[in-house]
């Protein structure tokens, strides 16, 4: 099995919500990442932004000040 | 070729549309599709491609621009998702079919009611009838920003106040007027915008959307792929993608994304000016020749750049065709799929020739549409 890691992710709506999210990420110098979305979030298909947990804090604040909408957020290992 | 029919679609697109075309097509996969490197490429093109459409039209947020096929398609999901039986709906004389056939369906089939306001004899709206026209279980104004026979604009500043007044909804055909003439939804007190990509916004076709303000939700057109929330039932909800299922035209809006850089960088302003030279330049012309009658209103200082005319009695299919065959001039005869234009001017037999005008035709071109309309009126009457 694949070593997994602690990290924090972000599930969307829809493809806008994790591509403008993408884009206040990068200009906010946020890191991490779109990847596919986890299945332990949802069997179905998807995006999702996946950062190192230590960086929560700076999503958070991102999500709020950028009134950025997505579905959830989650500590996953993945 | 010499290419007069701009307002069918543009012919001669910024060369940096068909590059972006070229490389979609090698280097993007499908939006949403996926999280590897082809799909995120296609879907950051798509995002950017929204942000630069919002940012056209005025509106706030990029989720309430929708990529459909075209103007037609929008005012299709449009009028079929806002109006209902019982309800009134007032549009002009001026309209293009993709406006008025799904009105007539509505009528028909729901029970719609449907007042079209007429035109004066220059073809310009006359909005001094609206007031009369309006009734209590009027429910919204659809009309076009600019006849696709005359070029006659239609004032949508004044109806979008008149809607806002009496609690309508206002919808707008921009298929003729989008990246040329300022637009702005919120300003103008607009619903939702209908506009295609291949005419003035200099696209590919197969392009095109719509931009619908926040309060206002219209039911799923379609329903089928998202990319997200396979397991439910039911379409997502969440805009875009409420009205946006199956694969996007990621190559077109690619191609899309490139004219409406190509538009910011030359200025709407310069485009406009330069085709209203075109116009203005045919116009002051042709108007001397005696066998010629134009239609519509010059007198409006800003006009979509269209010239339509008749040779005497002469069929316009004849002259369109001797146009083309004697001159290879593009222009376009007939209907233009807005009959009460043709109706109201009286040319349902006869049509009308069309010469519409670009950024890129040159004065020498202009010239030689000139001369070649005079012989052909000297030659046939
Ligand atoms: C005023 C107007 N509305 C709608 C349309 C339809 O555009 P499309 O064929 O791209 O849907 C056209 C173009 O033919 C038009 O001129």
């Amino acid at each position: 099995m694949r070593k997994k890691e602690l990290c924090f992710v972000v599930a969307f709506h829809t493809t806008t919500e994790a591509l403008a999210l993408e884009e206040a990420a990068h200009q906010a110098g946020v890191v991490g990442r779109l990847i596919p979305i986890p299945t332990q979030i949802t069997a179905g298909c998807g995006l999702a932004w996946k950062m190192p947990i230590t960086a929560r804090a700076d999503m958070e604040q991102l999500l709020q000040q950028n009134h950025l909408t997505y579905d959830a957020s989650y500590e996953l290992w993945v | 070729m010499i290419y007069l029919d701009s307002a069918a679609t543009s012919f001669h697109k910024p060369e940096a549309v068909a590059d972006a075309v070229y490389n979609a097509i090698r280097h993007m996969g499908n939006s949403g599709r996926g999280g590897h490197t082809a799909s995120l490429s296609a879907a950051r093109v798509i995002y950017g491609t929204r942000k630069k459409i919002a940012n056209l039209f005025g509106v706030s947020d990029p989720a309430q621009v929708v990529f459909t096929a075209n103007s037609t398609q929008s005012l299709n999901m449009t009028i079929q998702g806002l109006f209902h039986a019982g309800d009134h709906v007032i549009t002009t004389a001026m309209e293009h079919n993709s406006v008025l056939r799904p009105l007539y369906r509505k009528e028909q089939q729901e029970g719609v009611s449907l007042s079209i306001l007429p035109c004066d004899a220059c073809g310009t709206v006359r909005y001094d009838l609206l007031e009369e026209y309006l009734q209590p279980n009027t429910k919204g104004i659809v009309c076009t920003h600019a006849s696709n026979v005359t070029g006659n604009m239609v004032d949508i500043v004044r109806i979008g106040a008149f809607c806002k007044k009496h609690n309508l909804y206002f919808v707008v055909d921009a298929s003729q007027t989008a990246g040329v003439f300022s637009i702005d939804m919120e300003q103008m007190g607009i619903d939702v915008l209908c506009f295609t990509g291949h005419k003035s916004l200099m696209g590919p076709q197969g392009t095109g959307g719509l931009c619908l303000q926040k309060e206002i939700t219209l039911p799923c057109f379609c329903v089928g792929g998202s990319g997200v929330q396979s397991y439910r039932k039911i379409h997502p909800e969440e805009m875009p993608t409420h009205l946006e299922a199956g694969t996007l035209n990621g190559h077109g809006i690619a191609g899309l994304s490139a004219a409406l850089d190509w538009i910011t960088e030359t200025g709407m302003d310069n485009i406009r000016a330069q085709e209203q030279k075109h116009m203005r330049m045919f116009y002051e012309a042709v108007r001397q020749i005696p066998q010629i009658k134009i239609y519509g209103d010059f007198s409006q200082s800003e006009r979509a750049p269209i010239v339509t005319l008749n040779i005497g009695d002469n069929p316009a299919e004849e002259v369109c065709d001797a146009l083309a065959e004697r001159y290879d001039i593009a222009t376009r005869g007939g209907a233009h799929c807005a009959p009460l234009m043709h109706q109201h001017f009286q040319t349902e037999t006869q049509g009308a020739v069309r010469f519409s005008f670009s950024y890129f035709n040159t004065e020498e071109e202009i010239q030689t549409a000139i001369q070649a309309v005079r012989e052909i009126a000297e030659e046939w009457t």
